[in-house]
């Protein structure tokens, strides 16, 4: 399993961020919008191997 | 008329006593001005009552009931409360039955995802956090107050109106035997969350009040646990919701948990319903031992605070002055902060040795920890119970990978009541060296404790006035900062020298604190002449790498709001 590591307070600042985006799109578009920024950070990360452990490791504890 | 209730309030560990009712001056026609009135003999109006007494200043308490807490209610006390209820005298007491902790623990599906635990300080005579009962820590508080000759408690008095709030105060009250006024020159408002006092003058709070309902209970159980805090998350039997626990001392075990959306309070608190919950929690956790409960209540999150804690002859403290989050022990722990900032400002006022800068002070010192503790517990309600859709998605991913992914387990950091530091008061000296002085306490920070041997503390040896430490390796201060010291002694201000030092004697004039092992220079940055200057608070309000006697005078005018 890939060792990932952010600074807490930044988590932090992204989690408030990411929570009221979610509210903003609305319960309908909440699915949509949360893809749509999966693909985004694919781009960014642009590393398939990377993306796709990340894609296996959110289904788990589901 | 009013009339207290004087059943003893029902409990399974605890006797009530029923305090009585006596007639005081104003019923017998005289009619003196108090220099200081606190209403409210609640945890942080008997401390203040004590703090006061320690100026010299006679003090009138009143208590509407006739009897301590109803339920244990504040149950976790901070260091920093413990040093300052050393101060006014009660922490010895406590801490023959309170119980120690440093240790939170987060548990999600059976699993603990997070545990946090206190580091150790060799240097603090007290845990992070201790357990008592608000009974007891009332009920020795009125103790000392009862004994003490300068402190007037009257229980079964009610505050009904405030006819006056200028030159001086009058506050009228009901009690058993009929109404009366009572005329101060200070009030001290210290009633509460539902304060009667903030209700008469029309004083409004800011902030926010949260949808949340909590319940608290208290069982009597057998539970084989130390005694740390157990968070639990999203259990099967509450979805979506925590549930806190605690250890009290005497095998009674706090239960704090949130109420499904849609009920009322009364719904929750229902017998058969409560008795479930506490039994689905108990199962959850493998708990088969009997149990009975004790006491149950519900309350509602807050954050929110007046604007000003002064307002002409009255002063507000406590939940009185800010109804705060629960998440993180911040009712009783901010309140005795609020007062004993407040108390030694009061009795330089009372006494003239206190410029009005100083009273300015307390209100811009408080009010600003009352944001920062508001700010900080919100993340912690925004992770406890989720406002809005968003927020319950991202707690609930953040849930779901903790149990697969460490860097999510942060989050679960548990933000609890510090000691605030006054960086930025106006009492503070910035002429200082602060900024050179790259080891060591910063100006505004609350001093520091420090172990010299078994049962001997910095902090045992301070008491109601500013201190000068002076840290000396052989014992010597300089002859002009003892002449200082009789001076400021000599116009009132209560200010003491302490020549902390490895030598076994000080200089004459100076109170001589043994550090055999230099224990105090890793902690204080400082082992030759350097100095800090302590208010009678106990927080660092100017510190010098060498001191001398026009810098400290500088720093004492500042520091007393001239």
């Amino acid at each position: 399993m890939t060792n990932r590591n952010i600074a807490v307070t930044e988590l932090e600042l992204i989690y408030d961020s990411l929570a009221e985006a979610i509210d903003q799109a609305g319960v309908e578009k909440r699915a949509l919008y949360l893809t749509k920024l999966a693909l985004i950070l694919s781009a960014e990360v642009n590393n398939k191997g990377t993306v796709l452990q990340a894609i296996e490791d959110a289904a788990l504890d589901l | 008329m009013h009339s207290p209730d004087i059943t003893p309030r029902k409990s399974l560990y605890y006797d009530y006593k029923i305090y009585p009712f006596t007639i005081p001056p104003e019923l017998k026609g005289e009619s003196p001005v108090h220099p200081v009135v606190i209403v409210g003999a609640g945890p942080v109006g008997l401390a203040m009552a004590l703090d006061m007494a320690r100026y010299d200043i006679p003090v009138v308490l009143l208590e509407a009931a006739v009897q301590v807490s109803e339920g244990s209610r504040a149950i976790v006390f901070t260091y920093r409360s413990m040093e300052i209820l050393q101060q006014v005298g009660v922490a010895d007491r406590m801490m023959e039955s309170a119980l120690p902790w440093r240790a939170g623990n987060s548990i999600y599906r059976g699993q603990r995802v997070f545990r946090m635990e206190a580091p150790a300080n060799d240097n603090s005579r007290y845990a992070p956090m201790n357990n008592l009962q608000q009974q007891y820590m009332e009920e020795y508080l009125v103790d000392l107050v009862e004994q003490h000759p300068l402190i007037d408690l009257r229980w079964g008095t009610k505050v009904i109106d405030i006819p006056r709030n200028d030159e001086i105060a009058v506050i009228q009250v009901d009690t058993p035997e009929g109404e009366y006024e009572l005329q101060a020159q200070w009030v001290v408002a210290a009633d509460g969350a539902h304060s009667k006092v903030r209700n008469l003058t029309g004083l409004r709070m800011d902030g926010d009040s949260f949808e949340g309902h909590f319940v608290i209970a208290d069982i009597k159980i057998d539970i084989d646990l130390p005694t740390e805090r157990l968070a639990f998350f999203d259990p099967d039997w509450n979805p979506g919701n925590t549930v806190l626990m605690h250890r009290e001392p005497g095998n009674i075990w706090r239960i704090d948990y949130q109420l499904p959306k849609g009920e009322t309070p009364e719904q929750a608190l229902e017998p058969e319903l409560l008795n479930s919950r506490i039994q689905a929690q108990l199962d959850m956790i493998g708990v088969t031992s009997e149990w009975d409960l004790d006491w149950s209540s519900v309350y509602s999150a807050r954050a929110m605070t007046l604007q000003n804690y002064i307002h002409n002859r009255i002063a507000f403290a406590g939940d009185a002055a800010h109804m705060l989050p629960i998440f993180g022990v911040r009712g009783a722990n901010t309140g005795w902060q609020d007062g004993h900032n407040l108390i030694w400002k009061l009795a330089a006022n009372i006494k003239g040795w206190g410029g009005k800068a100083l009273l300015d002070s307390y209100s811009q010192e408080r009010v600003t920890s009352a944001w920062e503790i508001i700010d900080e517990a919100s993340k912690s309600t925004r992770f406890m119970t989720p406002p809005t859709e968003g927020y319950s998605l991202l707690r609930n991913a953040t849930l779901s990978l903790s149990l697969s992914q460490s860097f999510v387990r942060p989050l679960y950091h548990w933000r609890t009541s510090r000691p605030h530091n006054y960086l930025t008061s106006a009492l503070n000296s910035f002429a200082d060296e602060n900024n050179s002085s790259e080891n060591g306490l910063i100006t505004g920070y609350p001093a520091s404790n420090i172990k010299f041997s078994n049962q001997n503390y910095l902090l045992d040896h301070l008491g109601a006035a500013f201190y000068l430490f002076c840290f000396t390796p052989h014992g010597q201060v300089a002859d002009d900062l003892i002449e200082l010291k009789q001076e400021l002694q000599a116009k009132g201000v209560p200010f003491e020298i302490l020549a902390i030092t490895p030598a076994a004697k000080s200089t004459p004039g100076t109170t001589h604190i043994h550090d055999p092992e230099n224990n105090s220079a890793e902690v204080y940055g400082t082992s030759d002449f350097g100095a800090y200057l302590v208010r009678p608070d106990q927080h660092i309000c100017a510190r010098w790498q060498q001191v001398d006697a026009d810098q400290l005078k500088q720093a004492i005018s500042i520091a007393t709001g001239q």
